[in-house]
């Protein structure tokens, strides 16, 4: 099996290699690839939606389609890895169970024939049976880092329409400061600042915000996804009526891509049961 | 002389086609299932690449514009913008189908105990 | 400018095949890390900082973070 692999991928590398010559040189700028539709982007972009950054532009109004679909399509992976891994047993598992007293801060392991304390005793609280005693640098570290984090996302946003950045980015990040906040804590942490149900919830509002501006464009009577229209009720003329339009739909594309990042970690990291992280 | 800067010029192809069959070689060729997914990790990455080095134009600028070409804009003068637009959704897009690829592999350890394929070929047949 | 990609590709194949030939499911997925920002390093030379900025979230963050996720779920062992 390598053998044939090996001979299958060298064959069709060497007929790649040969035909590499009709491949225009690096950096040309009379390329096919820049020669038909991306002058006209270049030259329009600033004049029609009044943002110089122009991938922002292409991204949300020129080719909105596209990236509609495509956090639809990040949704549906969201909701894949749910249904796939998903189980809603209550993850009793066999062997012993650990329990932290919390008035002393002692550490108690009951085992598998033990009674263990009613669940919404404040005095005992379950961790993980990996559970390591935390490290107080990492977790202040990570502490301090999150604010920041999340309030550099927001800015990259805010920001997309003059520098590189935009939902995409920003949603990334965003769901990293949660993830982070995973990692140095435990699951249990970060399931109560923000659970599996908000995280499906705010996904779900993510594809909605965006569907649904192209949707009140089409029952006003212009095109599926053509911003002018709602010009009236930003308060603008046309042009900013673009600009405005491409920053609700990069929220709602934020939204989606945060929460589905959140939602595929936290599935991924506990085997479906969300009792025991990472 | 010329075959110098013929390979020089188009460097970018050769290693993007190396990384291609790179990747399409773990993907058929490893047994263990996370490394064919590091595979397809390698293959995603050397298409991206591919169309970004298409975008690239020599002497041209970030596809930001200027504060002082606004009124004149010259398109030679900025990078092509549509393949990065095309590749930035691509990544994100990646990695969601990466996150359900390795789901899967999870419930398949759940299942068999293993991520060597033909360990899992045999625990089939041996049912 | 173009000694500098060469130099960052030659890096990134060397990346890419000890990603696939290590023996050890998590120094893999710590190599793809390191091969995914490597990418991300080459787009941002070559001007496409908006597709650098996602790759070097996505790519080098999440992903690893999804990577070792799975190795903690399952195993590390490798045959090849």
């Amino acid at each position: 099996m390598k053998k044939l692999a090996l001979i299958l991928c060298v064959f069709a590398g060497g007929i790649l290699l040969i035909n590499a010559h009709y491949l225009p040189m690096w950096g040309d700028p009379e390329s096919p690839a820049s020669a038909h539709l991306s002058p006209f982007f270049i030259e329009n972009a600033y004049a029609h939606t009044n943002a110089p950054n122009m991938v922002a532009v292409v991204l949300a109004d020129y080719r909105s389609y596209d990236t509609m679909f495509e956090a639809a399509v990040v949704l549906a992976a969201g909701l894949a890895c749910f249904f796939l891994l998903r189980s809603r047993g209550k993850g009793r598992k066999g062997g012993p169970h650990y329990y932290r007293h919390i008035p002393t801060g002692a550490t108690i392991r009951i085992d598998e024939k033990g009674k263990l304390p009613r669940e919404d005793s404040k005095a005992f609280r379950p961790i993980d049976a990996l559970w390591t005693p935390y490290d107080p640098i990492i977790r202040t570290t990570c502490r301090c880092l999150i604010p920041f984090l999340q309030i550099y996302s927001l800015y990259v946003l805010a920001h997309g329409h003059y520098s590189p950045g935009g939902g995409f980015q920003a949603g990334v990040v965003l769901g990293a400061t949660i993830i982070l906040l995973a990692i140095s804590h435990n699951l249990k942490t970060s399931i109560q600042r923000m659970s599996e149900r908000t995280a499906a919830l705010w996904s779900i509002i993510g594809v909605a915000i965006f569907a649904g501006t192209g949707l009140i464009c089409l029952l006003l009577g212009m095109d599926y996804l053509n911003y002018e229209i709602l010009a009236p009720f930003l308060l603008s003329d046309a042009v900013m009526a673009r600009s405005h339009s491409i920053l609700i739909v990069e929220i709602g594309v934020t939204m989606a891509v945060m929460a589905v990042m959140v939602w595929i970690y936290y599935n991924l990291s506990s085997a479906g049961q969300q009792d025991e992280g990472l | 002389m010329d075959a110098v800067a013929y390979f020089v010029g188009k460097y970018n192809y050769w290693g993007c086609i190396f990384l291609f069959f790179l990747g399409m070689y773990a993907m058929i060729s490893k047994t263990n299932l996370v490394k064919k997914i590091i595979g397809l990790f390698i293959f995603q990455t050397s298409i991206i690449l591919f169309f970004i080095s298409a975008s690239f134009k020599h002497d041209a600028t970030l596809p930001i514009l200027m504060e002082e070409s606004k009124g004149a804009i010259d398109p030679v003068m900025y990078l092509n913008p549509l393949p990065h637009v095309l590749m930035l959704t691509a990544i994100v897009v990646a990695v969601a189908t990466l996150g359900v690829a390795l789901t899967l592999t999870v419930k398949v350890y759940r299942i068999y105990g293993t991520l060597e394929e033909d360990e899992i070929n045999r625990v089939i047949q041996s049912h | 400018m173009i000694t500098l990609d060469i130099i960052v590709f030659t890096l990134i194949i060397f990346c890419a095949i000890g990603a696939l030939t290590v023996k050890d499911l998590m120094a893999a997925a710590i190599v793809t890390s390191a091969y995914s920002f490597l990418i991300c390093l080459l787009l941002a030379v070559m001007g496409a900082v908006d597709v650098a900025f996602t790759e070097a979230t996505v790519g080098a963050g999440v992903s690893t973070v999804f990577f070792v996720a799975t190795v903690f779920q399952t195993t590390r062992r490798t045959k090849d």
